[in-house]
């Protein structure tokens, strides 16, 4: 069987083709591809100017998936779209597509759930079974279990995402947003060395960052960092390279090398007691965040010393796609769950454990 | 990824050296190891709780955490035994082992030392007993076995259900009204317990029935033993792992230490579910002050976000 899948929930648009061979091989990939809006330095992306990119992609990128997959519409079973959680206005724009196409094609509609879809894609990608899954992207933080037939959240942020706050900081350093912005703090962190005080915020299993992004900004205004780089930024940096770390002033490299530590150590603690709280040995890490490679690093060490293993995945999977709601939607399929027209609705709260895992046992 | 072998991180001292019959592994955590050992005599037992270091963690930021949470531990638990609390009494603690000696060096020194500490422990009373967890299913196993009526359909522990007595196992109605008398005089003194916590100016923040002991009750000794007899509830009510507490006299941060036991309750225990309203009892009996906790509850049970987390 093969299902097409629609993304579309932040600024990334993805269109991706699954297929699960009928004699019962491993599902395959057809096609992914996928365009992103890219705002420059300093910006976040407005629901608005998102959904006009995804409208003006769509079309492209579907026909643009079907040559790569070298099928035609006919071979399809099922189009698959995102249902929820995300921006409204970008997720509309792939909704009305998906309508478009199940119109056009005469084909069943299924609606994904975005975090689903990634946890299925990671298991898939992964081979990990039943892993504890910890989920970071720009608009959600979550640690996940499976336990009869739902996704279970653990622990999460009390209020906003870690993406989102890496992003957000990453706007106060007018860092790059190409091709993403959390990607070039990891770099520019790769540099730093100093590790300057900044709120711990665990709360039991759940985590908080506001906090944190609210000092850390302040941080950046005390040293005069917000705002546009100088040309004499490279000799600044080099500064922070000198023995005395102690009394050095910190440089955009140490500012972001200190958020990684600090926020990604939060996640790592609330894994670990989800682990010990369900007695799992393996970590399943999703979403854009889940390709850091600190990160991927700590967890690493964390899941050695209880005796298990990490699974991770890189950009083409961590980060959302389509391909991850053509497996979702298409496990869905199979169990029987298709989405009429006129429930093909998106919405922007969408939590995980409102969908019923009819595929697993 | 790689997976190597880990062993654990060898004892620090002064533990280092004390014969392995006198160390027991008790549990392994997310946070620490609990061992059982001994204090100044080999009679007399202690609870040892290691937090070793993190190595995923930042050397600086590590031994910040590690400091800064076994000395809140040691200090909310000296502030309970000052304030007639059930509670272990703190016998020692080393927030830095390896280093109290030179703990104004500051913690980034350059070179070899990387800054990071040994981890730290706290040493405290052996509460002789048994966790009310294994206490209440112990009771609920026997409860079962012996009311489980002809047509198998026993569901819960209604009072006064009408059950088919049948042999001289099964129980009398009025017997189960003696039983349930039991555990509900068990759970108001659970409630009065952390009544008399919250009114001494502490929080416990994961609050379970693992983390409560009947001290004096009977740990079974084997799995299976001691089924067929209802457990003995009698003892007092000792409260344990305070992990992550934290000093708070605000209704909003005790209200959330209930409803984590009503969770932990709820999901551990969900035949005896029904009985919890007697902890909240003998929590209002317990202190001043309990009622606008008990209203606050009500709010903090509505929030959305935590309703579909399971605990």
């Amino acid at each position: 069987m093969i299902s097409i899948g629609l993304e579309s929930s932040a600024n990334k648009l993805g269109v991706g083709i699954m297929v699960h061979p009928d004699d019962g091989k491993p599902p395959q990939v057809l096609a992914n591809v996928r365009h992103t809006y890219v705002t420059p330095p300093g910006e976040g992306f407005l629901p608005k100017d998102t959904a006009r990119h995804h409208r003006a992609w769509v079309v492209k990128l579907v026909k643009k998936a079907l040559r790569e997959a070298q099928i035609s519409p006919k071979d399809v079973d099922c189009i698959c779209f995102t249902k929820g959680p995300g921006m409204g206005a970008p997720l509309q724009s792939a909704a009305i597509a998906a309508r478009m196409l199940s119109l056009l094609w005469g084909k069943e509609l299924v609606g994904v759930n975005h975090c689903v879809g990634h946890i299925e894609m990671g298991r898939l990608i992964t081979g990990a079974t039943n892993p504890v899954v910890l989920y970071v992207s720009g608009g959600n933080t979550q640690v996940i279990a499976y336990s009869s037939q739902r996704y279970r959240i653990f622990g999460e942020t009390l209020d906003i995402a870690v993406g989102n706050c890496l992003d957000r900081f990453a706007r106060t350093l007018r860092i790059s947003n190409d091709p993403a912005p959390g990607y070039n703090i990891e770099q520019l962190a790769k540099k730093g060395r100093k590790l300057v005080d900044l709120p711990y915020t665990v709360k039991g299993m759940d985590i908080s960052m506001s906090g944190i992004l609210a000092a850390i900004d302040g941080l950046a205004v005390q040293y005069g960092l917000d705002g546009d780089w100088n040309d004499d930024e490279d000799v600044a940096n080099n500064a922070s390279t000198s023995d005395d770390l102690e009394n050095a002033k910190p440089t955009r490299a140490d500012l972001c090398f200190s958020l990684q530590e600090t926020v990604y150590s939060m996640l790592v603690e609330i894994t670990e007691r989800a682990m010990a709280h369900v007695g799992s040995k393996d970590v399943l890490i999703v979403g854009g965040v889940g390709c850091n490679e600190r990160l991927q690093e700590m967890m690493g060490i964390m899941a050695r010393d209880r005796g298990g293993t990490i699974h991770a995945t890189d950009e083409r999977f961590c980060i959302d796609n389509g391909i991850m709601i053509a497996q979702a939607g298409l496990l869905a399929y199979k169990s029987g769950s298709t989405t009429a027209l006129k429930d093909s609705t998106c919405t922007q709260r969408f939590r995980t454990d409102d969908v019923f895992v009819k595929w697993r046992d | 990824m790689t997976t190597e072998t880990y062993t654990p991180p060898p004892l620090p001292p002064p533990f280092h050296n004390t014969p392995s019959h006198q160390m027991h592994l008790i549990t392994q955590g997310a946070e620490a190891h609990l061992y059982k050992t001994t204090y100044l005599s080999p009679s007399t037992p202690a609870a040892l709780k290691i937090r070793p270091t993190k190595p995923y963690r930042h050397p600086i930021l590590d031994r910040r955490l590690t400091r800064a949470r076994v000395l809140q531990e040691a200090r909310c638990l000296v502030r309970l035994v000052r304030e007639g609390v059930n509670v272990p009494a703190v016998l020692a603690v080393d927030w830095d082992i390896n280093n109290t000696n030179n703990n104004h060096n500051g913690g980034a020194g350059g070179g070899a030392d990387d800054g990071r500490g040994n981890g730290a422990w706290i040493l405290m009373e052996w509460i002789e007993g048994c966790v009310v967890r294994v206490v209440i299913q112990r009771w609920e196993r026997y409860i079962k076995s012996r009311s489980a009526s002809a047509s198998g359909g026993s569901s819960g522990v209604g009072v006064g259900a009408k059950r088919q007595v049948d042999g001289e196992v099964k129980l009398q109605d009025n017997e189960i009204e003696e039983e349930e008398k039991k555990v509900k005089g068990l759970l108001r003194r659970v409630g009065a317990a952390v009544g008399a916590l919250h009114k001494a100016g502490v929080v416990h923040g994961d609050l379970t029935t693992s983390n409560l002991i009947l001290r004096g009750a009977e740990e079974p000794a084997a799995e299976g033993d001691g089924e067929g007899v209802s457990p003995d509830m009698q003892g007092e009510v000792v409260l344990i792992d305070f992990g992550l507490a934290s000093q708070s006299i605000q209704d909003e941060d005790r209200a959330v230490d209930l409803y984590v036991l009503e969770r932990a309750f709820g999901s551990t225990h969900p035949r005896t579910e029904p009985l919890f309203g007697e902890v909240l009892e003998g929590y209002r009996a317990s202190y001043r002050g309990s009622g606008s906790v008990l209203k606050r509850l009500e709010d903090v049970r509505m929030r959305g976000r935590k309703r579909s987390m399971i605990g």
